[in-house]
């Protein structure tokens, strides 16, 4: 079946089963390998991209779901020039990592967070984060790093 | 998962005729339970029919007296929207404790209703509220509506279009959260409507069922305090690793004072 999306910008038209998941076209379609799949299960967030400017989780979506749609995945987070995002930026800041394996779809959370809740609290940010698990436990980089950008754009 | 044919109507006549035509459709709504149970090969249905791209079946709005919610509107839009907020806080808030953000962008208020998931949010919204479910067919009221365990009473190749909820007084939903997957340990939803009293529990029973001791208590005196001595039967409730039946009967209790003091 065929699929016409935009994928960072760049216009996609693949033929793909009809039961390929979002992540797994993302990945081994497009090679586009930053989004990762680490529970499969809906619960670990590290698959989240935005599909028309709202973060979801790949791995429970079928890529012909998106057909249409524009989908941001780690990858297109940064301007072209490389100017990283306000919430990439902040993860280098306050190193809002460990091992790393969650760190594409706490961004991309992170980014959904601070375009709803501009200002977003500390409290409020680690509300929003339930449906992303860092197995490393290093919440509080990234609690910091988040709220951190929603305060830059709370400003803004 | 096994493959299956895709369809995306542009409309609710269309959806019908696909469901008629193939042996073994299902309909897709957000796919927040659906698309895990396919990954379990739990089910394999011949042919998935998305309802997403019709645009009647999404949005809010006022009509008269009630609150008109689409079938595919998701949690997100529900609990954001203006017009809930201000029509019935209590059911934009139940939204917002749906699962986490993501889930919340895409699961849908008609999803979650035709799955009657024991542990769901929305069945005790939609019975506590005394909503009616509408369908490309007919009209059903929420108490003839949850009739079991993942069960209903829509008919085989149903679609509902839209909930239909009535504006109470005052109503609030109380939530005892499962940490890891969001679910409800128990959910209690308590709305009044004049003197009558309806109390809706999710989480505790095989589907959304409403607590009438609660009710008739409240309907005299509405206070946590008429609550006193009034606990669910045990024996009818669920009990598994997370929860005993005393303790969901015993938290249920609980969330209905909550509730009712929070409207009071």
């Amino acid at each position: 079946m065929q699929v016409t999306l935009t994928v960072n910008g760049q216009n996609i038209s693949r033929d793909v089963e009809p039961r390929t998941l979002l992540a797994d076209f993302l990945r081994d379609d497009l090679r586009l390998t930053g989004t990762h799949v680490g529970c499969d299960t809906t619960q670990c967030g590290c698959c989240i991209v935005h599909v028309d400017g709202k973060a979801m989780k790949s791995c429970t979506m079928f890529a012909v779901q998106a057909d249409g749609a524009s989908v941001i995945t780690i990858e297109g987070l940064a301007s072209p020039d490389g100017t990283l995002h306000p919430v990439q930026a902040a993860f280098r800041e306050h190193h809002g990592l460990q091992c790393g394996f969650c760190t594409p779809g706490m961004v991309m959370m992170g980014a959904d967070i601070v375009r709803r809740i501009p200002g977003a609290d500390e409290a409020t940010v680690r509300h929003e984060l339930e449906g992303n698990i860092c197995r490393c436990t290093g919440y509080q980089g990234i609690v910091e790093a988040i709220v951190d950008a929603a305060s830059q754009a709370g400003r803004s | 998962m096994q493959d299956f044919n895709y369809h995306r109507p542009a409309d609710i006549a269309e959806a019908t005729r696909i469901l008629g035509e193939r042996e073994d459709a299902k309909i897709l709504a957000g796919g927040m339970t659906l698309i895990p149970t396919l990954k379990q090969r739990l089910a394999a249905p011949s042919d998935l029919i998305d309802l997403s791209r019709i645009p009647a079946l999404t949005g809010m709005r006022r009509d008269g007296y009630e609150l008109v919610i689409g079938a595919m509107t998701c949690h997100a839009d529900v609990a954001a929207s203006a017009l809930v907020r201000e029509m019935i806080p209590a059911l934009a808030s139940l939204a917002g404790q749906i699962g986490d953000p993501a889930v919340r962008h895409r699961g849908t208020i008609g999803g979650s209703v035709a799955n009657s998931d024991p542990a769901a949010d929305y069945p005790a919204g939609v019975l506590g509220l005394d909503a009616t479910v509408e369908t490309d067919r007919r009209r059903i009221a929420a108490d003839d509506y949850f009739t079991g365990l993942f069960e209903t009473a829509l008919e085989p190749g149903e679609i509902i279009t839209a909930i239909r909820f009535k504006v109470p007084a005052g109503a609030a939903y109380q939530k005892f959260r499962h940490p890891a997957s969001g679910y409800a340990v128990v959910g209690v939803m308590v709305a009044r409507f004049g003197k009558d009293v309806r109390v809706a529990i999710t989480g505790a029973g095989p589907n959304a069922f409403r607590a009438t001791a609660m009710e008739a208590a409240l309907s005299v005196s509405f206070s946590p305090g008429a609550l006193a001595g009034i606990a669910l039967d045990p024996s009818e409730l669920l009990t598994d690793m997370h929860a005993s039946a005393e303790y969901r009967a015993h938290v249920a209790s609980v969330l209905a004072g909550r509730a009712v003091a929070s409207i009071a």
